[in-house]
């Protein structure tokens, strides 16, 4: 054990501190940047070019797919060192993290030398097209139809919760093709031109007010069969292989709102007093110091694994799971301490620009999206512990004699 | 950056857990837990044969010469087998102190001594309910005091012991309990699978130890708090295995009970608490074995996380167990007992998380 970095990550390391220090701007609060609005949008496309340009851009991927033909532990030492500027760069994460994936192990040689360095440096965005209305947690219940009509597909059907598709050029869309089958083995995974009129896309206003998410219908939307992902009926192993791949992705990125909470602790007075000195601060502190250092050395256990070889295992659900409720605790902590104001949100007026009244309306969601805090312990359980699941009633019978709750 | 034991390491892991589990059955702690006796002395002479009261200790006083990363998969091993035997108070507690801090005739004269379990040491630093505070008084080398509770106090050949000089300064001592002036008187507590003393000093000759005083207080429980942790993560471990395997063998409603998701989750959440423990813990032994300027406050964490994490997998264990949990017979209660004299042995947790909150400030 020992908390060195090897000699090649320390002069990476070096490397990317110059860079950094000329190319971005160091922060100099612990806020994390908002992600909505087409100026955060441009200004990302912008960051990302420019990584690209100077070989900062997607780390772990091969060169001739725009890359840097580096390590995960190449990645983790760029994120470390990021996180001290104000830069845009978790913006393209869903798109670069999942979807890249997806093209990485399935899309042929030529479409991966096509799309990959485009969407490497942000020149075109993707989303990734899985969640629809009837099916959250259970995902493989999913319904859009791609119907075989030549060398194309056609598609009709809904999608939601699709981050970012009101800005992407291209989308990783999961399918049904064949409803007469058992549920996972009758999906298909595709890339999609989202620039087509087919495709319409709505946005979902959230509760906080916030417009992050999309509605996406299909209407004949056409697919080219070259676009298809893997073989037709293997779009569930497909889809596994993408989440798999995004679990070292998000792993270090999954915010727990501690550092903010920190700062505010040692910066907010209240009633002319330190908040630090209340005692009910500081025993709550303890506690989520000790789950969010914890949380920081499990990924660092992690990536002792990833350097010795192996492969990131549960440390996703694990983070995403106690982050996003820690997340959520604090903001409602934060608010209650700031007494009867709290309620106000403005970002003149409320301690950090508001951001734990924004985080106390923001927070539900991050507690939903990308699998629940009860699919997170679905998967700790049954995949880490090895409880067995529920008795299910779809196995076994053809998708669409599925019961469906409705008439 | 490498958070992981060695080859070496996991090697004397696996020897540990291979003969606790044949030496250190349950049975052997209801020996202890259910009689008057102490502790098993048998497999406190096995454990001393093995070698590990003399692990840490240095070569030219007999010992090992083994670091910590060696000393707490050891650790880990006895928190998980929940062996009923003074290594805590002998090895962490006072074996730490007199190498760290005492003379070199101490050293001489303890360390072998410790090595090979001739004699077993503790150290006193209670003085009754609250947080610790010290009146012990060390007058002219005399020492009374009040001691309560002492961790194996009846069973000590001597102890480090906490008091404060003519002028009020806090030193550490070295007492010898066979001195007439000592009188043991032994407690009963939560947990009688080890043994809690009250100790009565009344004008006992004392020996400082070295120099030390309320610094090296606070480096020693560092350092202990991070081995105690690894013994609470092995005992979590164990209990959150006791609870997988128990319900997954009990059907209720015509399935297995693990099958609920009321259940699962619970473990989900058991296992939460533990990996973050697990990882506090490692990167508390990292920290020390490295000497790091963080090691005060990763300490301190991996102290929290940990006695958080006992007390919620043992009391959940017994929950998933339903009334079966609540016998005497099943041995869920064993971890929960374990989990409580854990939680209390060098400070309890209010004190340690605002010991965690001055350091992060």
């Amino acid at each position: 054990m020992d908390f060195q970095d090897t000699p090649q990550l320390a002069v990476f390391r070096s490397d990317v501190k110059i860079w950094l220090e000329a190319n971005a701007t160091r922060r100099t609060d612990k806020l994390h940047m908002g992600m909505e609005g087409d100026t955060a949008f441009q200004e990302a496309k912008d960051w990302y070019k420019k990584k690209a340009d100077n070989g900062f851009a997607c780390l772990t991927w091969a060169k001739e797919y725009g890359g840097a033909g580096l390590t995960s532990l190449h990645e983790v030492v760029w994120t470390q060192e990021v996180e001290n500027y104000r830069t845009r760069d978790a913006h393209f994460v869903i798109g670069i993290g999942n979807c890249g994936p997806a093209v990485m192990h399935f899309a042929s040689e030529e479409a991966k030398r096509e799309l990959l360095p485009r969407m490497a440096s942000a020149e075109d965005v993707w989303c990734q097209l899985f969640s629809e209305p009837s099916a959250g947690s259970d995902v493989a219940g999913l319904r859009t139809r791609a119907e075989p009509d030549g060398d194309n597909w056609i598609l009709n059907g809904q999608k939601i919760w699709t981050s970012g598709a009101q800005y992407s050029d291209y989308g990783v869309v999961l399918t049904r093709t064949d409803p007469t089958i058992s549920k996972y083995r009758g999906l298909t995974l595709f890339m999609i031109d989202m620039h087509q009129s087919g495709v319409e896309v709505r946005p979902i206003k959230q509760m906080d007010g916030g417009g992050h998410f999309n509605e996406v219908f299909f209407h004949d939307a056409i697919v080219p069969d070259a676009y298809r992902l893997g073989e037709v009926g293997g779009g569930w192993t497909g889809a596994l292989t993408v989440l798999m791949s995004e679990r070292l992705a998000i792993s270090g990125v999954q915010p727990t709102g501690f550092p903010q909470f920190l700062d505010l602790v040692k910066s907010l007075e209240l009633n002319g007093q330190p908040i630090a000195n209340d005692p009910i601060v500081r025993d709550q502190l303890a506690t989520w110091y000790s789950q969010y250092a914890g949380l920081q050395a499990v990924n660092k256990r992690m990536l002792t694994a990833v350097a010795k070889g192996g492969i990131a295992g549960a440390e996703a659900s694990l983070g995403k799971l106690v982050g996003a409720v820690m997340n959520q605790e604090i903001a409602n902590f934060a608010c209650q301490i700031f007494g009867p104001a709290g309620i106000v949100q403005d970002t003149e007026l409320s301690p950090e620009q508001a951001h734990f009244q924004q985080q106390v309306l923001f927070s539900p969601g991050v507690r939903l999206a990308g699998g629940t805090d009860e699919v997170m312990r679905n998967i700790l359980a049954e995949q880490v512990l090895g409880l067995p699941q529920e008795p299910r009633a779809d196995k076994g019978i053809p998708f669409q004699d599925i019961p469906t709750g409705s008439a | 950056m490498n958070l992981e034991f060695s080859e070496e390491q996991l090697f004397i892991r696996n020897q540990a857990r291979n003969f606790l589990s044949q030496e250190c059955s349950a049975s052997v702690v209801r020996s202890v837990l259910n009689t008057d006796v102490p502790f098993d002395r048998a497999l406190w002479q096995k454990i001393v044969d093995l070698g590990w009261t003399a692990m840490s200790i240095p070569e030219t006083y007999g010992g090992l010469g083994l670091g910590y990363l060696e000393l707490c998969v050891i650790a880990e091993e006895l928190g998980r087998s929940l062996a009923p035997v003074p290594f805590s108070s002998s090895v962490y507690l006072a074996t730490e102190a007199i190498k760290s801090w005492g003379t070199e005739p101490q050293k001489q004269h303890y360390l072998p001594k410790l090595a090979t379990g001739e004699l077993i040491g503790t150290l006193a630093m209670n003085e009754g309910l609250g947080s610790p505070s010290i009146a012990a008084q060390v007058l002219e080398g005399k020492l009374t005091a009040n001691k309560i509770p002492v961790p194996d106090g009846d069973i000590a050949d001597f102890t480090v012991l906490t008091a404060r000089d003519e002028q009020g300064c806090v030193g550490l001592y070295l007492v010898d309990l066979a001195d007439a002036g000592v009188q043991r008187e032994v407690l009963t507590s939560m947990d009688p699978s080890r043994s809690q003393a009250r100790l009565v000093f009344d004008n006992v000759p004392v020996q400082a130890l070295g120099a030390a005083g309320e610094t090296q207080l606070t480096e020693l429980l560092d350092r202990v708090a991070v081995l105690l942790a690894f013994e609470q993560i092995g005992g979590c471990q164990a209990a959150l295995d006791m609870g997988i395997a128990y319900t997954k063998e009990r059907y209720a409603f015509g399935r297995a009970i693990a099958s609920f998701q009321a259940i699962k989750h619970k473990f989900a959440d058991m296992y939460v608490a533990l990996e973050l423990a697990r990882a506090n813990a490692y990167y508390g032994v990292c920290a020390l074995a490295s000497d790091a300027p963080d090691l005060p406050l990763a300490a301190a964490t991996a102290r929290v996380s940990a006695t958080d994490a006992y007390y919620f997998i043992s009391k959940e264990n017994i929950q998933v167990h339903g009334g079966m949990g609540f016998t005497w017979e099943f041995d869920c209660h064993l971890y929960y007992r374990r989990a409580q004299l854990l939680s209390g042995l060098i400070g309890t947790q209010p004190i340690w998380k605002e010991t965690l909150t001055q350091r992060l400030l």
